[in-house]
């Protein structure tokens, strides 16, 4: 018994290895119901009038790429189905990168024109001093989009002279961010705010849920799923699901397993 | 195993990726271009990242060597291009300095680029306490907006909700029953953290409660982070599978 409680490790990373590869190839459906959170995002953007303006900060870098970039994609997709204008920024300096293809990629599908009908203004320091700027002027937070332009000149701002003016922001948020968008902006400028976070976040976050300072909440890939299912645009959250249904079953049989071999061999020690 | 078998198992490996980039690339499964470049370059960092957990090696040290570098580089671009370019740069320093600059200087921000200097000065022995006026402003600003909206957003809106009437009419007995649990679990792990009383009798049976959740809140928390972690892996798997070596559609 005691070599099972010695046993590599390395075994167990090549189980779930080929448990992943197994179950990405062999292709096998499995239900995504939407939870009452990312629902409550869904029926939110839902309900926003056509030209209503969303704010999306992209808050991640490539290391949480995986978990919030399919939501991003799956957001962006509503939005520009619904006809809705999408303003970008950040504050990671890793993101703009990501945001960009994210936005360029999804607008280009639905034939959406920058400056008229989206834009990203780029990556900003701050933090909680750049909220309070957008809060009290857009323009003088971002004088210039991410590409250089003057953002008074751009039309899809028409209406917008801060956060006030905003209908709903979307925080994709891979640290603390969404406490400093709660905070320092939502509190004090009074918009909407929905958010998605890494599943690390996820449970941190339901207490803002809980005081409605969140109308809604993606947490990990779990939440990408579920919101590229609610838009019908599956993609690699959806059959992420496949390998993360199957590892998570495994792991529940590895903590079982563990905990019966730890008593067995005790009962033998004090046997 | 033998000191120099891991030398062996390090060139085996690279050669073995060689000959599948080159029968990817000569099959036309890659595009002998930038794209397919970096679709092998991607495939090869997240391989040599990836080899950590079989053991320590050259080429992971090598790999987290390069991404410390990368990031650095790439956030000095992105500051550069983002910040510096368009909020100091352009508005200061061209109007003062280019005689075909049309706008005015903007000499308040002189002020703050001032004091991001002084906070650089702290490498130097004789104007280092120069910074400290910096550090004043930070602390002092950043205290005087923090307290208020952090108390506001962090500790009131969060009190309200517990203290949501159990039953105020029209709510379904689930929701009673989770405000029932929500006061239980507020007041039990408050209990449990006063540790100027002894923790026994009634108030070590409610302790133990505190203890209870807070354990049921542990076990969340680590569920969620396993799930991330994972989806981490699925990422760079997919990423393999179907973008480097088009198993997958």
């Amino acid at each position: 018994m005691e070599r099972f409680l010695r046993i590599d490790r390395r075994i167990i990373f090549a189980i779930i290895t080929v448990a992943v590869i197994v179950s990405l190839v062999l292709r096998f459906e499995l239900p995504i119901p939407a939870s009452e959170p990312a629902q409550a995002i869904y029926e939110k953007i839902e309900s926003l009038p056509k030209g209503s303006h969303v704010m999306i900060a992209f808050d991640y870098d490539p290391a949480s790429k995986e978990e919030l970039q399919p939501m991003a994609v799956a957001f962006l997709h509503h939005c520009f189905s619904r006809d809705l204008k999408v303003i970008g920024m950040t504050h990671y300096p890793g993101a703009p990168g990501l945001a960009e293809q994210a936005i360029t990629s999804v607008a280009n599908q639905y034939q959406k024109k920058y400056g008229d009908d989206y834009a990203f203004f780029g990556y900003k320091p701050g933090s909680a001093s750049l909220i309070i700027n957008m809060g009290e002027n857009l323009y003088s937070a971002f004088p210039k989009d991410y590409y250089g332009n003057d953002t008074t000149t751009l039309p899809v701002l028409q209406g917008v002279d801060s956060l006030r003016e905003i209908n709903y922001l979307f925080d994709l948020a891979a640290g603390t961010t969404i406490e400093t968008w709660i905070a320092f902006g939502k509190e004090k400028y009074k918009f909407e705010l929905g958010a998605g976070c890494t599943a690390v976040m996820g449970p941190d976050m339901y207490p803002f849920l809980q005081s409605k300072q969140l109308t809604g909440l993606l947490g990990g890939l779990k939440g990408a799923a579920e919101y590229e299912a609610l838009v019908n645009k599956k993609a690699n959250a959806v059959s992420g699901m496949r390998p993360q249904s199957v590892v998570h079953v495994i792991i529940i049989i590895f903590v079982i397993f563990g905990n019966v071999i730890y008593f067995i061999s005790k009962r033998a020690v004090h046997a | 195993m033998r000191k120099d078998s891991g030398f062996f198992i390090l060139v085996g490996a690279m050669g073995l990726f060689v000959s599948i980039n080159i029968f990817l690339m000569t099959s036309g499964k890659l595009p002998f271009s930038f794209d397919g470049f970096g679709i092998i370059l991607g495939a090869g960092l997240t391989l040599a990242i990836y080899s950590f957990l079989y053991k320590d090696n050259a080429a992971f040290k090598i790999v987290e060597n390069l991404y410390v570098g990368v990031s650095l580089g790439y956030t000095i671009i992105i500051t550069w291009f983002n910040f510096l370019k368009p909020d100091l740069y352009d508005p200061l320093i061209i109007p003062m300095f280019s005689k075909a600059a049309t706008k005015s200087p903007q000499y308040a921000l002189i002020i703050p680029s001032l004091l991001g200097l002084f906070m650089l000065l702290r490498f130097s022995r004789r104007l280092s306490w120069l910074s400290r006026w910096t550090f004043a402003f930070v602390v002092g600003l950043g205290a005087g907006v923090s307290i208020p909206r952090v108390i506001s957003a962090f500790i009131l809106e969060q009190i309200k909700p517990s203290l949501h009437p159990v039953f105020s009419g029209g709510e379904t007995i689930f929701s009673s029953i989770n405000t029932l649990l929500i006061m239980l679990g507020v007041i039990s792990v408050l209990i449990y953290f006063i540790f100027s009383v002894e923790h026994k009798g009634a108030i070590g049976k409610v302790s133990k409660i505190g203890i209870w959740f807070l354990m049921i809140s542990f076990g969340a928390s680590f569920g969620y982070t396993v799930m991330g972690r994972l989806s981490l892996l699925i990422g760079r798997i997919q990423f393999l599978l179907k973008d480097w070596l088009g198993i997958l559609q």
